[in-house]
Formats: structure tokens, sequence, C-alpha cells
């Protein structure tokens, strides 16, 4: 996947529509992310913004249209080429999902014993740096359910990181924390943008979040069932005259 | 994965970091530089110098924290203005947050004695838990009597349902075979005297007051105790049971009882099932094998089997039933909050039930052969 090392567009949506069953979601999706963006996908609750994340990850196929990674079609590739392409995902779902039977550094460490040919002892390592870049040093042998739910977030993001991903997706990412864990949160996530490059997608609601991090988005309307907006959160707040985008993004205020 | 030193005047190491850092490739040993920085005099500084450095990830951060480390166990500096901005800011928010020493947890293990102590403790706890759990099911089954107790009649409805109904299969299964092998063994033996037609009454009799009731219990145990066990454990793990709690609905009564009720009511049923099924077992074996005519076969059947043969199977069903609901409830209501939880407390709750029919079977046989019926 040369595509993911150049400067040019690293995801694009084509067309998109997503359906259960005949039950119709979302329709015609277009919309383009660039490496090195945060992008944020925002609406309301039930527009379908969960669903287009699990479209985008290759968890459930859409009903139309494309995804394409670097150029490559997700949903039209082949197994093992979705693999290839999965590998360079991390993704941190709403409440962490960590594997409630394995200690932090085993969640962690999963990921690198199914694709590397590390040693345990080098896995221990890395494991330790991912779990010390959120803030988590010292807490390897602890069980997800030993620890909060804002650290179980951080430890998803170190199994998300765990093989360098060239681009994260979080799914609400603070969502259940407090508002000093969520800065914190979003900071994480504009550091590793910023030193390792990574692109990072953010599906959430969270005004302070989407105007702190996100450099270019995309708003669902779940009325029309289609997106009405697209573009940095801060130039829709000054621009977009669609009375649904100026409610959302002041809070409902006139 | 290039590394190579080299000692400035100044006292300063300077570690040269070039090519592509790829986890794939392993990760870069640090044996050598810790000698370096070991050997008197210590160098006063590490400085990089990252002019050649191709590609990066994890490998580097991971390679740069132990040289790190291994520096401040020394004092000595690190300087990072060599490196590139993007690692050097990662470092910095590895080592942003101390790590956390009370959280390490000691993993030694516990000498012996203690761990004979502490395995007694335990299962001293769990039998105080059991009966507390049996007491509570008693006190529910006291409010129902006096017609106070809250759940759904459409929840027991379809709880008859699922351990009703939908076990009659694999309740006709098993026990059609059982009725088969009876009479199979028992017609070899039977034949050696000429007494084949005796085989209705062995198995007649053998189903009534035995098979059936055992056979229908171990399959429910398998089925629906288990079931129970992995309802009420992901209902715990999903803290559905603490919002009944708090809403001031008891657990007990909203979910114990009708599992109870259900099985209690529908293992007896599922037994006379399984005892006429067994019979039609025992006739096919006699039938085909034996030449035995088919109304020989009933008339003799029905002779053996006076309605009192059926009153121990009966009344060793129901406690059959309450033993599997009250093990899978029991084994759901302790779940913990995770996974594998879920899992272990539904093993437990089939391992359970099924210790428990085999040694109320024991003493209620006793019991029944004394007081002769």
């Amino acid at each position: 996947m040369d595509c993911f090392d150049k400067k040019q567009t690293c995801i694009e949506v084509r067309d998109l529509t997503m359906a259960y069953g005949d039950f119709m979601i979302q329709h015609d999706l277009n919309f383009t992310v660039n490496r090195g963006d945060i992008f944020i996908i925002m609406g309301g609750s039930g527009c379908g913004k969960s669903t287009l994340l699990r479209n985008m990850v290759g968890l459930q196929p859409p009903a139309r249209g494309k995804v394409l990674y670097g150029g490559a079609s997700f949903w039209e590739s082949g197994p093992e080429e979705k693999k290839t392409i999965m590998r360079r995902f991390g993704v941190l779902y709403q409440s962490g999902a960590l594997w409630s039977s394995m200690t932090l550094a085993e969640n962690v460490a999963l990921p690198l014993s199914e694709y590397t040919r590390l040693s345990q002892a080098e896995i221990a390592e890395l494991v330790s740096l991912k779990l010390a870049l959120v803030g988590l040093a010292g807490f390897e042998e602890f069980y997800p359910s030993e620890i909060s739910g804002g650290m179980c977030k951080r430890a998803g993001i170190a199994r998300a990181m765990a093989l360098d991903p060239d681009i994260l997706f979080f799914d609400e990412p603070s969502a259940g924390l407090d508002p000093i864990s969520a800065r914190r949160l979003d900071e994480l996530i504009i550091e590793l943008r910023d030193s390792l490059g990574t692109t990072v997608i953010v599906v959430t609601h969270e005004l302070a979040s989407i105007f702190a991090i996100g450099n270019n988005s995309v708003f669902l309307d779940a009325e029309t069932r289609t997106m009405i907006g697209v573009g940095a959160p801060g130039e829709l707040l000054k621009e977009s005259r669609d009375p649904k985008i100026r409610r959302f993004l002041t809070r409902g205020e006139k | 994965m290039d590394i190579a030193f080299d000692r400035r005047a100044d006292d300063t190491l300077v570690v040269h970091l070039g090519g592509n850092w790829n986890i794939a490739n392993g990760l870069a040993a640090t044996d050598e530089l810790e000698k370096l920085l070991a050997t008197k005099p210590l160098p006063a500084k590490v400085a990089f110098e990252a002019g050649k450095l191709g590609d990066w990830d994890s490998s580097l951060l991971a390679f740069l924290s132990k040289l790190a480390a291994c520096c401040s166990s020394k004092s000595i500096e690190v300087v990072s203005r060599g490196l590139p901005t993007g690692v050097a800011r990662l470092l910095e928010l590895a080592s942003a947050v101390p790590e956390n020493k009370d959280a390490r947890k000691e993993r030694r293990r516990a000498p012996l004695l203690s761990r004979v102590g502490e395995a007694v403790l335990e299962a001293g706890q769990a039998i105080e838990e059991m009966l507390v759990f049996l007491g509570e099911a008693c006190i529910s089954f006291c409010k129902l009597i006096r017609g106070k107790a809250r759940f759904r009649g459409s929840d027991l409805a379809l709880l008859l349902q699922e351990c009703g109904v939908q076990a009659l299969p694999i309740v006709s299964l098993i026990s059609l075979l059982v009725g088969l092998i009876l009479a199979f063994v028992g017609a070899v033996q039977l034949r050696l005297f000429g007494a084949q037609i005796y085989v209705a009454d062995l198995v007649g009799i053998a189903m009534a007051r035995e098979m059936g009731a055992m056979m229908t219990a171990i399959v429910m145990a398998g089925r629906t105790g288990a079931a129970f066990a992995a309802q009420l454990g992901t209902m715990q793990v999903n803290e559905e049971i603490d919002a009944l709690k708090t809403m001031g609905i008891s657990p007990m009564d909203f979910l114990v009882l009708p599992r109870m009720l259900a099985l209690v009511l529908m293992l007896p049923l599922l037994c006379l099932y399984a005892n006429l099924m067994g019979i039609v077992g025992g006739g096919i074996v006699g039938v085909a094998m034996l030449d035995i005519s088919p109304i020989h076969y009933f008339n003799e059947t029905v002779a053996a089997l006076r309605i009192m043969q059926f009153v121990p199977g009966l009344i060793k069903a129901v406690v059959f039933g309450i033993l599997v609901a009250l093990s899978g409830c029991l084994r759901g209501m302790q779940c913990k909050r995770s996974a594998s939880a879920v899992g272990e407390s539904a093993t437990s709750a089939v391992v359970t039930a099924i210790v428990a029919i085999i040694v109320s079977d024991a003493i209620l046989t006793v019991i029944f052969d004394r007081i002769g019926i």
C-alpha cells in the first residue's frame, strides 16, 4: 500500500449508501479524508455516524458505493488485500472493547504477537512504551474490570496503536468521560497526529472536541438521510447557512 | 536500522541513527550502547544525529526510551535536540505521566499452607453463599404463594416454552435410545431363561422409576441450566441486575422465580413423555429382535406398571427440576463482570446440577425403598 506513504488522499468515500435491510440510513455520501487530517463525522443521535464508521472499517458492507483507501476499493478487494488494508487501521470502540479476560499488557500484546515476529521480551518492551504513551505506565498487570472507564479508553488507544497504524478510527472517544479527561484525550489525539502523522477519523457529537481537534468534517442529517455539510468545523460554524448545522454547532441557540 | 557512536572531546556520546526502523525487523539491541555508557570515564551527555534517518515507528521509540532509562539511572543527560520533532515529542509524552509504582502488582506465589487455608475459607464462603441463595429462593417462593411476588407472566410463558416444548426433540431422542439400550441389555440376559417377555417389565419399570427422570434432568441441566446461568451472567455483566435492584424489584422474584417455576412444572411432564418414549424404544427391540407381538408387549407393560410405579419418578423429576433451576440461577447470579466469567458460570452450573442430581437420586432411592413405594 504505497498510497499510505505519500502526501495525498488517504480515504475517499464515493456515493456510499448504507441500509439495514430495506431501511435506508444514509445515502450518497461523498467525502475525502487527506493524510494527516483529524476528520470528524458528526450529526445528531441516530443519524448513522457509527454505522458509517462500521462501513469504513470493514465490519459491515455498504448497500451501494465505495470506500477507497489510497485508490483501492475496500469492499471490492479480495480477502488478502482487505487484510492488508485493515492492518493499517487501529480502531477505538465506544466502550474500549478491551478483552476482559486479559490484562492490559496482554490486550496490547495480542496484535503484536499476531502480526510481528518479535520475541516476548521485545513485545513486553513495546507494550510498556505504548501504555506509557497513553499515560498508563505501571498498569500492565491490571484487568480491564479493575480500572476506570477513562483508563479503559486510553488502554483501548494503546491497543489500537499497537501496530503503528496509518489511520486511527475513534468511535465517540469522549463519551462518558469527565471534561478534563476528555480534554486530555483530545490533546493525545492531536499529539499522535502531529508526531506520528497518523490520519485520525473521529465519530463524535461533543462540540468541544469537534472544534478543538477537527480540521475537516462531514455533517450527517437524520431527516434527509444524507450529508448536508462538509468542511472544517470552525468554517461551517461561520459560513454555513443550513439551520440544522447552525443549531447543532451552537447547541440549539438561535 | 543503523546505529553508530562516536565520543566527542567534550564528554558527549553522539549516537548516529540512520536507515529505516520498522517493528517487522525486530527491535534494536541496546547491549553495546549500555556497555559504552558504563565504561569510565562516563560521558556527561548523550546527543543524537539523525540526518540519515528514514522511516521510523515504535521500534525507534522503544530503543530510545530504553536508552533514556539507562541514562537516567546513571544521571547522564540526554539531549534530544538532534532527534526529529515527532520522536522527541513522543518521548516526552511517554515520560509525562510518571509510572504508577503502587499499581505494580506483585506476582509472588503464596506459600502452600496459606493457599490451602484460602481454599478452605473460599469453600466455606461458597457454602454460605449457596445457603443464602437457597433462603432467598424460599422467601421468594413464599411471596409467590401469598401472591406478592412480582414477575411478568409473559416471561414465564416464554420460559415454559423454552424448557418445555423446545426440549421435546432432544428428550425424545435420548429416551428412545435409553429404552433401546435397556431392552438390549435385558434381552441378552433374559433370553438365557426363555423369559424374553419380561423385557417389557424391565424397560417399563426402569424408565418409570429411574431412567426417565434422570436422563431428562441431565439433558435439561446441559440445555436449560447452562442457558439460565449464561443469561443471568450476561445480565450481571451489563448491570441489568443492578438496574432491577435499584428499582426495588427483587431479582430473586423477577428472574429466579419464573425460571424455577418453569422447570419445576415442565420437568415432570417431560419425564412422563420420556417414559413413554423409552417404552416405545424397548418395544422396538422387543418386536424386531425378540419376536414378541406388539399387543403382547403392550399388555405386559401395562400389567407391570401400576400407577404407583410412576410416583417415585415424578417426585424425583420435581426435585431435579428445582436443583437444575437453582444451580443455573445461583451460578448466574454469582457471575463476575467479564466474558470469561460468564463461560465459567455456565460450566459450573452444569457441573453443580449434575452432581446434585446424582447425589439426590441416590438419597431418594434409599428413602423410597425404606417407605416402600
